[in-house]
């Protein structure tokens, strides 16, 4: 089976209007091969699990700048998990403290980037992480 | 796909639709076990065609459109095509920003596709995806287009009833008269007819419709206004989209459209099927030797093609 592009939807949930930098990794994961499902500001839980579900994507990456992500992501974890959407990737990124890196991994996200992460690096750890999820598979 | 992921496919299982699209997307040997499972619960959906340029308000219109047959209690699929890029083969799909009213109506089901290289306005496998969603009960299904320009007219080989979306402002009535895709529209919708030149737009269009000899069994495509985010003009073109289906029945050409349409797509599968046993079936270096040929100009390309086929 030929392989498809990854797949990556990029949300941002919750009230802060700032889309800036997830459109500027949406745009990025374009450049480096792969589709991204854009849908934009405030977007609810619900809404973020019932796209990744409908758009079988590979990741979901949200982008949150308000402070409200230990309150949000769980939820969206929660919605997910309920719709078996449980061997999606999930990676995040935005202003979250160092000291929440922990809980937010141990919550299931993959990958946490904060400020300054360059956009390569984002598209290298998604690539290799899915790159080892499909072998899994076809092993 | 098993036997219970095509259960609940045609139960409407959002998952499992979710999954064979990806399937028929990918291709190969599981797309058509899934197309081969799912065939005979096809051709029950109404299958609507939305194109027009890029900034039009396809999307938004396409939102519009469905939350007019969601208040009347009918189920709707909508796949949305956007562009890949032919540099990353990356894409970005943005139409779900535009239709955020649909999210948690569990009888609304997006798909976004990226056209993968695709030229026409659609996605390869656009038409099988249609399948998917009819198969799994969706009685209307929306096919939006890729933000198209003169020539993207494939919609009109996929829908039924394709909408043709303008903007004031984009052309003069030269544009109108021009082959390509007005050729294409069965209903004519301008929108963003709040702005001031919406009656220019809708009068270039009226009278491009106006030359052509008026037959009396013939539909003529209305040329209707509307405002896709306040929602004016909506019912009409809704409205329009009944009659223009009830033509098609009383006249017997939804049969003939659906004949046509298989007709080309088996020609465009053998087509691809010949030429991949072709290409299979002759030795690599021989098709290299000709390409060379006819760059070194010993060869014209017809004569190359004729050699390669008597070859395999």
């Amino acid at each position: 089976m030929a392989e498809r592009p990854i797949r990556v939807l990029i949300a941002k949930p919750g009230l802060d209007g700032h889309d800036r930098g997830a459109k500027v990794v949406a745009r990025a994961l374009r450049d480096a091969g792969m589709e991204v499902i854009y849908t934009g500001i405030r977007q609810t839980p619900e809404m973020i699990a019932e796209a990744a579900l409908q758009e079988d994507v590979d990741v979901v990456g949200l982008s949150i700048l308000s402070g409200a992500h230990l309150d949000l992501f769980p939820r969206i974890v929660a919605q997910m998990r309920q719709k078996q959407l449980d061997d999606v990737l999930l990676v995040c990124g935005g202003i979250i403290p160092d000291e929440d890196m922990a809980m937010l991994k141990q919550m299931g996200f993959s990958g946490v980037f904060g400020p300054g992460t360059s956009t390569q690096e984002i598209a290298k750890f998604i690539r290799a992480e899915i790159g080892q999820k499909r072998g899994a598979v076809a092993a | 796909m098993n036997a219970e992921a095509i259960n609940a496919l045609c139960a409407g299982n959002p998952r499992a639709v979710a999954r064979a699209i990806s399937a028929v997307e990918r291709g190969g040997a599981e797309a058509r076990a899934v197309i081969a499972a799912i065939f005979r619960h096809t051709g029950r959906a109404h299958i609507i065609g939305v194109t027009g340029a890029p900034g039009t308000g396809k999307s938004t219109l396409v939102n519009e459109i469905a939350k007019y047959y969601r208040r009347r209690g009918q189920r709707v699929g909508i796949v949305a095509v956007d562009p890949t890029s032919p540099f990353s083969g990356g894409a970005i799909l943005g139409d779900r920003l535009r239709m955020q009213d649909l999210a948690g109506d569990s009888g609304v089901f997006i798909r976004s596709m990226a056209t993968r290289g695709s030229l026409g306005g659609l996605a390869a496998a656009t038409a099988d995806a249609v399948r998917v969603l009819d198969a799994a009960g969706f009685a209307v299904v929306l096919i939006e287009t890729v933000g198209a320009g003169q020539n993207e007219v494939d919609i009109a080989k996929n829908a039924q009833t394709t909408l043709v979306v303008e903007a004031p402002g984009l052309g003069d009535d030269i544009q109108a008269i021009k082959a390509g895709i007005l050729e294409i529209a069965d209903v004519l919708v301008v929108n963003k007819a709040d702005r001031d030149e919406a009656s220019a737009t809708v009068a270039a269009l009226e009278m491009n419709l106006n030359l052509k000899p008026q037959t009396e069994d013939a539909w003529r495509p209305p040329v209707l206004r509307t405002v896709a985010l306040t929602g004016q003009g909506i019912a009409e073109v809704a409205e329009e989209i009944g009659k223009h289906r009830a033509f098609l029945e009383t006249h017997g050409l939804r049969q003939a459209r659906e004949r046509a349409r298989i007709r080309a797509e088996l020609e465009r599968v053998v087509q691809h099927e010949l030429l991949a046993r072709l290409v299979r079936g002759v030795n690599g270096d021989k098709i290299e030797t000709l390409v060379a040929q006819v760059a070194a100009r010993e060869l014209d390309i017809y004569a190359a093609a004729e050699q390669l086929i008597h070859v395999a």
